[in-house]
């Protein structure tokens, strides 16, 4: 086994490496735990066969206000399964070295400060997360965390809305780290038929302010619109289709959903 | 002692902040802006105070209870009357507050939650008022409980969305609320029922409700030429508590007292004791005591009366309770019962469950105190509500 050390620069590689191939990013949402934790690595590494350029690994909770019904669903199951933050880390240690592309944790913060927040960057750090996005820690909430995650070199992922004013967004695109998260829509996540006629220019500013690359999610669930999306920025991130996908084991429509980020 | 809290991040010492997703964040600013500029405006509070008077029906009685005082033989027992507002409650005290400011914003379309449905009573009322579109989030289990409240909200224009996620209760709604506020953020606001939520909400509740204190503190002063020596009020989210003690917060010599909901008990699992078997963590939007497994996940609070079923508690509570200058204690289902029948008994005024609490602390408290001594308790909420729920539970 060789040593990879895990972080936010091997994030920040990882990612350029697909870009510099003239790809785009296609960046999965899986809910850790749904179907069980003994799933987990079996999907990941399909996942990582078919193409994904990274995984967003969600970690269950009980009160997900940013994510619509389907991820809900998927955080129920997970915690029917008796799937907790804990118990993903220690998988992790474990298993990590059987998937080489990047790992990002999405987690809410209350499972993060009621884990500890220095126990659970340690312990993240050696379970080889590459980077978290926590939906609920605005910019001026980060200082619960910023200062640790920097020390470890994980990456705090910004989100960005289409609702933050300009300035604001260049100062969250200024600091974001791996990648921006640019939220597509106004509403939680979830499949979604129309994006809004702003997201255009939106994209296109970021992509100005930001030094990482700019990846879209909320509401991107066909092929086509994971090309149309992923021309305006550097990629997607798809989440609610891919875990209905998952639910139903259709491996093929996930694969042209990845492929469709291929195609430039 | 001087007491300016929160501070300009929103914080109540560790307490409170803007946990939020990034698409709420703009409006939380807009509404932190209306706000500092709607209280400074004569206008804006001339049309609040002029509502509070002539539809609310305030200011409401300060009552000594004379039956219960010479019943419990101890201090004079006070009953501040929120039960006497419109609507049955103090929740319209907020409302009112909320919804001129929405207006003020320009923002035409009102989304609010409801455990029991006072506040969304109080909410569809003043919607109704001032011609405002409405849409009320409400569990599905506590649209079962409470079917007249929803007609009465459906009556006042209201739109209920029964919400069946997770425990299918309050803390559900107020998730669907939120959700349901990032999706149409342009044009509409969150009123938000308690002193709960992210900043500048808990700040915004408390003032619009302080109005309960000031009035007492006034009153108390024309009947007895002083100080009360103790109060008490119920704490769920705690916003009537939060308008009754504030206004008395820096009066060090006035013991303040919360009853929070101990359920069936706070060594079962089924309670809504937050600050007696809770820790912190991060909810709706703020850092304050919560229910939650070991691994931080929240769990579901127990309460005979709706109001108080609420797995946290506002973070401005949650700062008082660790610097102690509020005592909070848990108040079982039982006693509150008893407590609901004593007052309804002896002084012939029905309590709302969550009152109920209220008046069994006060009980307590009334046989440590001397006959020299004055309590004063927030009555928040008419029973009516509540006779049904009690007569089966008398029953049972």
């Amino acid at each position: 086994m060789s040593i990879v050390t895990n972080g936010r620069t091997y994030l920040e590689n990882e990612l350029n490496e697909v870009l510099k191939k003239n790809n785009k990013l296609f960046i999965p949402y899986i809910m850790a735990g749904d179907g069980g934790l003994d799933q987990l690595i079996p999907t990941l590494t399909f996942l990582q066969e078919a193409g994904a350029s990274a995984i967003e690994l969600g970690i269950p909770f009980s009160d997900p206000v940013a994510d619509g019904k389907t991820i809900q669903k998927a955080g129920i199951r997970a915690l029917q399964h008796g799937v907790t933050l804990k118990g993903i880390v220690e998988l992790l240690k474990q298993e990590r070295h059987k998937i080489h592309i990047p790992i990002i944790f999405m987690t809410y913060i209350n499972p993060i400060f009621h884990y500890g927040v220095t126990s659970f960057v340690r312990d993240i750090k050696e379970a080889g997360v590459d980077g978290i996005i926590i939906p609920d820690l605005p910019f001026e909430e980060q200082h619960l965390i910023k200062d640790e995650l920097k020390e470890a070199d994980i990456a705090l992922i910004q989100l960005v809305s289409l609702t933050s004013v300009s300035e604001r967004q260049q100062k969250i695109a200024e600091h974001s780290e791996g990648f921006l998260y640019a939220v597509t829509v106004n509403g939680t996540t979830g499949v979604r038929n129309d994006f809004s006629d702003v997201l255009h220019d939106y994209l296109r500013n970021l992509k100005q302010f930001s030094k990482v690359p700019v990846v879209a999610g909320f509401g991107i669930s066909s092929p086509e619109q994971v090309q149309t999306v992923s021309q305006l920025c550097d990629g997607v991130i798809v989440g609610s289709k891919i875990i209905e996908l998952l639910q139903n084991n259709d491996d093929e429509s996930i694969k042209q959903l990845i492929e469709a980020a291929y195609r430039f | 002692m001087i007491y300016e809290l929160p501070n300009t991040n929103g914080y109540f010492g560790r307490y409170g902040g803007k946990f939020v997703p990034e698409t709420l964040m703009g409006a939380i600013k807009e509404l932190e802006a209306a706000y500092d500029e709607a209280i400074q405006d004569q206008h804006f509070q001339n049309r609040l105070q002029s509502l509070l008077k002539d539809y609310v029906g305030r200011e409401n009685p300060l009552y000594f209870a004379q039956n219960l005082t010479e019943k419990l033989g101890g201090p004079n027992i006070y009953l501040k009357r929120e039960d006497l507002n419109h609507t049955g409650a103090h929740k319209i005290n907020n409302t009112i507050g909320q919804a001129l400011l929405a207006e003020r914003m320009g923002k035409k379309k009102i989304v609010a939650e409801t455990g029991a449905g006072q506040h969304g009573v109080a909410t569809a009322t003043v919607c109704a008022l001032l011609n405002l579109d409405c849409v009320i989030f409400m569990g599905a289990e506590d649209i079962k409980r409470q079917k007249l409240n929803v007609f009465r909200m459906e009556l006042l224009g209201a739109k209920v969305v029964s919400v069946d996620q997770g425990s299918a209760t309050l803390k559900d709604a107020v998730n669907e609320a939120l959700r349901y506020w990032v999706a149409h953020i342009e044009d509409t606001h969150y009123i938000i029922g308690s002193v709960l939520g992210p900043h500048p909400f808990p700040k915004i509740v408390r003032d619009f409700q302080s109005v309960i204190g000031i009035e007492t503190k006034k009153q108390l002063f024309e009947k007895e030429g002083k100080l009360p020596d103790a109060i008490v009020a119920c704490v769920g989210g705690g916003s009537n508590a939060m308008g009754m003690f504030y206004p008395f917060i820096e009066n060090e010599s006035v013991k303040l007292f919360g009853a929070e909901a101990a359920g069936r008990g706070i060594h079962t699992d089924k309670h809504a004791a937050t600050m007696t078997k809770g820790s912190a963590g991060i909810l709706h939007g703020s850092m304050m005591y919560l229910l939650q497994d070991e691994h931080g996940q929240i769990q579901e609070a127990h309460s005979v009366s709706a109001g108080l079923d609420y797995p946290g508690v506002g973070p401005e509570h949650s700062f008082l309770h660790d610097s102690k200058r509020v005592t909070y204690e848990a108040i079982t289902d039982e006693e509150a019962l008893d407590a609901f029948q004593l007052l309804s008994r002896t002084e012939g005024i029905i309590p709302a469950l969550e009152s109920s609490h209220a008046v069994a602390l006060a009980m307590k408290l009334a046989k440590t105190m001397s006959k020299e001594e004055t309590i004063v308790i927030c009555l928040s909420g008419r029973g009516d509500k509540d006779v049904e729920q009690v007569k089966d539970k008398l029953n049972e």
